[in-house]
C-alpha cells in the first residue's frame, strides 16, 4: 500500500485556480521529487499535502488514514509521522538553532536533558552545523539556515520528510553532503523523501522518481525517473532537463 | 497509528562477561532504555548488538553516547554500522560558549555605552532628516505626494472612530464628575469652563497622542523593523536611496499634519459629550457654548494645536528611528516596537512639561 495517496487534488487560491486532478502515490522508502518552472504550485502542493491549506476538492491519505477533514486525534499522528522543512527555513528565531532542534523532542519524548541535547546536537553535525548551536537564525547565512531546518525537521526521526527547495542556496558541495544525507536516510531506515528542487544534479542523485507540475496543464505533465523525464517525449519537460529557455 | 502498540519492546541483558541489547532502537523505545544503559553499563564493557533491528535516528544517537563511553559495540549490522559512522563517533562535539555573566561594573560599563551609542544614534537621526529635508526642499516632487496622501488617511481618517469613542467618553465623564460637587454650589455652568480649558489646552492633545502612538507610532516601528529584517532597507541604500527620505520623511509629514486635525475633532466631540451631560444638568446648549467662548480663547486653542503638532512630530520621529535600528529577527521586531512605545509616552509627558513651563513663563 502507499505510504501517501493524493488522490484528484484540486488547490485553489480564492479564485484562482494553481492545481487541478492531481493524483499520485508515494511509497514507503521512496525518493520522490517534484519539479517544475518557478510559480508553477510545487510549494502549493506540499502545503496541501502537509496539511496547512485544506485543498478545495480531493483527498489525502498518509499511512492509511484520511489526511482531509480529519479529526485532531488522527491529525495529531499524522503530523507526527512527517518533518517539513519551510523554503524560508521558518527557524523560530527567538531561540538558538540548537534550542530549535531540541523544541520537538522536548515537546514529545520523555527523554533527559543530556540525551534531547545529545540527540539534538547530532542532527546538527549531520548537517554540518554542529560548531554554530549557540547562534541564532539570524545570525546564520540562508543556506546554514536551510540546514538546520532541516535538522530540525528530522528531530523526531519522522517516517516522511518533506524538504522544499533544501539545495537551493547551498554551495555545490554542501548539497551534494545533502543528497548523500537523503540517499542514506532513505535507504538505511527507509525514511520517504518528498523533496521540491530544481537541481537537476540533486534530481539525478537522489530520486528514484520525480513528479513535474507545469502551469500550462495546471498539473503533472509528466512523472517517471529522472531519465525517463530527460528523454521525454513532449519539450516541455526534456527541455527542463536540457535547460532549455522557454520560447 | 498505534505506533505505540505495535512497538515491540527493546531489552538488554547480562550473558557472563557482555551486554546484549535486542528489538529496535527508536524514539519511542529509547525513553527508558537510555538512562538504564547509562547506569548500567561502564567504561570498557561490551555490548552486543546482532540482535538489534531498526535503528533510527535517535537510536543512533544512543550508540554514539555509548560509544563516547567507552562501551565497546559488537556485531553491529551494516546499515547501522553506516549510520554511526556517519555520526563520526571518534570527533568530540565541540564546546558550546555560553555566555558568561558580566559582573556588576562591566554590565553598568555596558550599559552606559549603549545608552550612549542610542543618544548618537538619535541625533545623527535628527541630523538626517534635516539634511533629508532640506535635499529634498528643493524638489518637492520627489517627496512621492500619493504616499504621503496614504499615510495620513492611515494615521488620520482611520483613526476617526477610536479618536470619537475616547474623546465622548472624556467629555462624558469629566463633565459628570465636574457637575456633582459644582452642584452643591449651585455652580453646574462653570463646567462648561473647566471642560473647555482642560479638553482644548491639555487633554486632547494628549489622548490624540497617546492614540496616535499606539495605533500609528508602533505600527511605524513594526513595519520598518520588519523591512529592516527583510533586507528592503539595504535594497534602498544600494539604490543610493535615503531611507530617511523615501520612508521617514512622508511619515513624519503625515503625523505632524494629521495630529492637529485629530486634535480638533477629539476637542468638538469631547464638548459634545460634556455639552449632553449637562443638558441633563439642566443647562442649555446655547449657554454652554457662551460660557466656553468666554473662557477660552484663540491662544488656548493655538497653543494645543501647537502641542498637537509636536506631538505627532515626535511620534512619527520616535516610531521610525526605532523602527530602522531594530535588530534581526522577528523578535528583534517586538522588541524595538515595544521599546518605542514607551519612550514615545515618556517623551510626550516630558514634552507636556516643557510646554507647561515655557507657557507658565510667557504668561499665555
Ligand atoms: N498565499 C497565496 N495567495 C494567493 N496566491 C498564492 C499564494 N501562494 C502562492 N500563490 C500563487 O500560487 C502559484 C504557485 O505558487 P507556489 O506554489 O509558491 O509556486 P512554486 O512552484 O514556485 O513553489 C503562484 O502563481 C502564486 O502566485
Ligand atoms: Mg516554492
Amino acid at each position: 500500500m502507499a505510504l501517501i495517496e493524493v488522490r484528484d487534488l484540486v488547490c485553489r487560491y480564492g479564485s484562482r485556480t494553481i492545481l487541478r486532478d492531481v493524483s499520485f502515490d508515494i511509497a514507503a522508502g521512496e525518493v520522490v521529487t517534484i519539479l517544475g518552472g518557478s510559480g508553477c504550485g510545487k510549494s502549493t502542493l506540499l502545503k496541501h499535502m502537509i496539511g496547512l491549506i485544506s485543498p478545495a476538492s480531493g483527498g489525502i491519505c498518509i499511512g492509511g488514514d484520511e489526511f482531509i477533514g480529519s479529526d485532531a486525534n488522527t491529525r495529531q499522528c499524522i503530523l507526527r509521522r512527517i518533518g517539513v522543512m519551510y523554503q524560508s527555513g521558518a527557524l523560530f528565531g527567538s531561540m538558538s538553532v540548537l534550542d530549535n532542534v531540541r523544541l520537538p523532542l522536548e515537546t514529545f519524548t520523555r527523554l533527559d536533558a543530556a540525551a534531547i541535547e545529545l540527540i539534538a546536537r547530532l542532527k546538527l553535525r549531520l548537517v554540518g552545523l554542529e560548531d554554530f548551536a549557540a547562534l541564532f537564525p539570524a545570525e546564520l547565512s540562508g543556506g546554514m539556515q536551510k540546514r538546520a531546518a532541516i535538522a530540525r525537521a528530522m528531530a523526531l526521526d519522522p517516517q516522511i520528510l518533506f524538504l522544499d527547495e533544501p539545495s537551493a542556496g547551498l554551495d555545490p558541495v554542501t548539497s551534494a553532503g545533502l543528497d548523500a544525507l537523503i540517499r542514506r536516510l532513505a535507504e538505511s531506515q527507509g525514511m520517504t523523501f518528498v523533496v521540491v528542487t530544481h537541481e537537476l544534479a540533486s534530481i539525478h542523485a537522489i530520486a528514484d522518481r520525480a513528479i513535474m507540475l507545469d502551469r500550462s496543464v495546471q498539473g503533472i505533465i509528466a512523472s517517471g525517473t529522472p531519465d525517463e523525464l530527460a528523454r521525454h517525449a513532449n519539450p516541455i519537460v526534456s527541455g527542463f532537463f536540457l535547460r532549455k529557455p522557454e520560447d | 497509528m498505534n505506533d505505540h502498540a505495535s512497538t515491540p519492546v527493546t531489552t538488554l541483558h547480562q550473558d557472563g562477561e557482555g551486554w546484549q541489547l535486542r528489538g529496535p532502537l527508536q524514539l519511542t523505545t529509547i525513553e527508558t532504555l537510555w538512562p538504564q544503559l547509562r547506569a548500567q553499563l561502564k567504561s570498557g564493557d561490551i555490548l552486543d548488538l546482532a540482535g538489534l533491528t531498526h535503528c533510527d535516528g535517535a537510536g543512533t544517537a544512543l550508540l554514539f553516547d555509548l560509544s563516547r563511553r567507552g562501551i565497546t559495540l559488537q556485531g553491529l549490522g551494516e546499515e547501522n554500522a553506516r549510520q554511526l559512522a556517519a555520526l563520526q563517533p571518534d570527533k568530540a562535539l565541540p564546546v558550546m560558549h555560553t555566555a558568561r555573566k558580566a559582573g556588576p561594573i562591566s554590565q553598568l560599563g555596558h550599559q552606559v555605552a549603549l545608552l550612549i551609542g542610542q543618544w548618537r544614534n538619535q541625533v545623527s537621526f535628527i541630523g538626517g532628516l534635516l539634511l533629508a529635508l532640506k535635499n529634498s526642499a528643493p524638489q518637492a516632487r520627489t517627496l512621492r505626494s500619493s504616499e504621503i496622501w496614504r499615510l495620513c488617511n492611515d494615521c488620520g481618517t482611520n483613526a476617526l472612530p477610536i479618536m470619537a469613542l475616547i474623546s465622548l467618553l472624556l467629555g462624558v465623564i469629566l463633565a459628570f464628575q465636574s457637575a456633582l460637587p459644582m452642584r452643591q454650589f449651585g455652580a453646574e455652568v462653570f463646567v462648561a469652563n473647566l471642560l473647555g480649558l482642560s479638553l482644548i489646552r491639555e487633554l486632547s492633545p494628549l489622548m490624540m497622542a497617546i492614540v496616535l502612538a499606539g495605533r500609528t507610532g508602533a505600527a511605524y516601528t513594526a513595519e520598518l523593523g520588519t523591512m529592516k529584517v527583510n533586507e528592503e532597507i539595504n535594497a534602498l541604500l544600494t539604490f543610493g536611496i535615503d531611507p530617511l527620505r523615501f520612508l521617514v520623511l512622508p511619515r513624519l509629514i503625515a503625523c505632524t499634519l494629521m495630529a492637529p486635525l485629530l486634535t480638533i475633532f477629539a476637542e468638538l466631540i469631547g464638548l459634545t459629550g460634556g455639552a449632553l451631560v449637562m443638558k441633563g444638568f439642566g443647562i442649555p446648549f446655547g449657554t454652554f457654548m457662551g460660557q466656553i467662548s468666554g473662557a477660552v480663547d484663540l491662544g488656548d486653542f493655538a497653543s494645543g494645536m501647537l502641542k498637537a503638532g509636536v506631538y505627532g512630530l515626535e511620534i512619527a520621529g520616535i516610531g521610525c528611528l526605532f523602527g530602522l535600528s531594530a535588530g534581526n529577527g522577528a523578535s528583534a521586531v517586538g522588541n524595538a516596537t515595544t521599546r518605542a512605545v514607551v519612550y514615545m509616552l515618556v517623551t510626550l509627558v516630558v514634552t507636556d512639561g516643557i510646554f507647561a513651563f515655557i507657557y507658565y513663563l510667557m504668561g499665555w
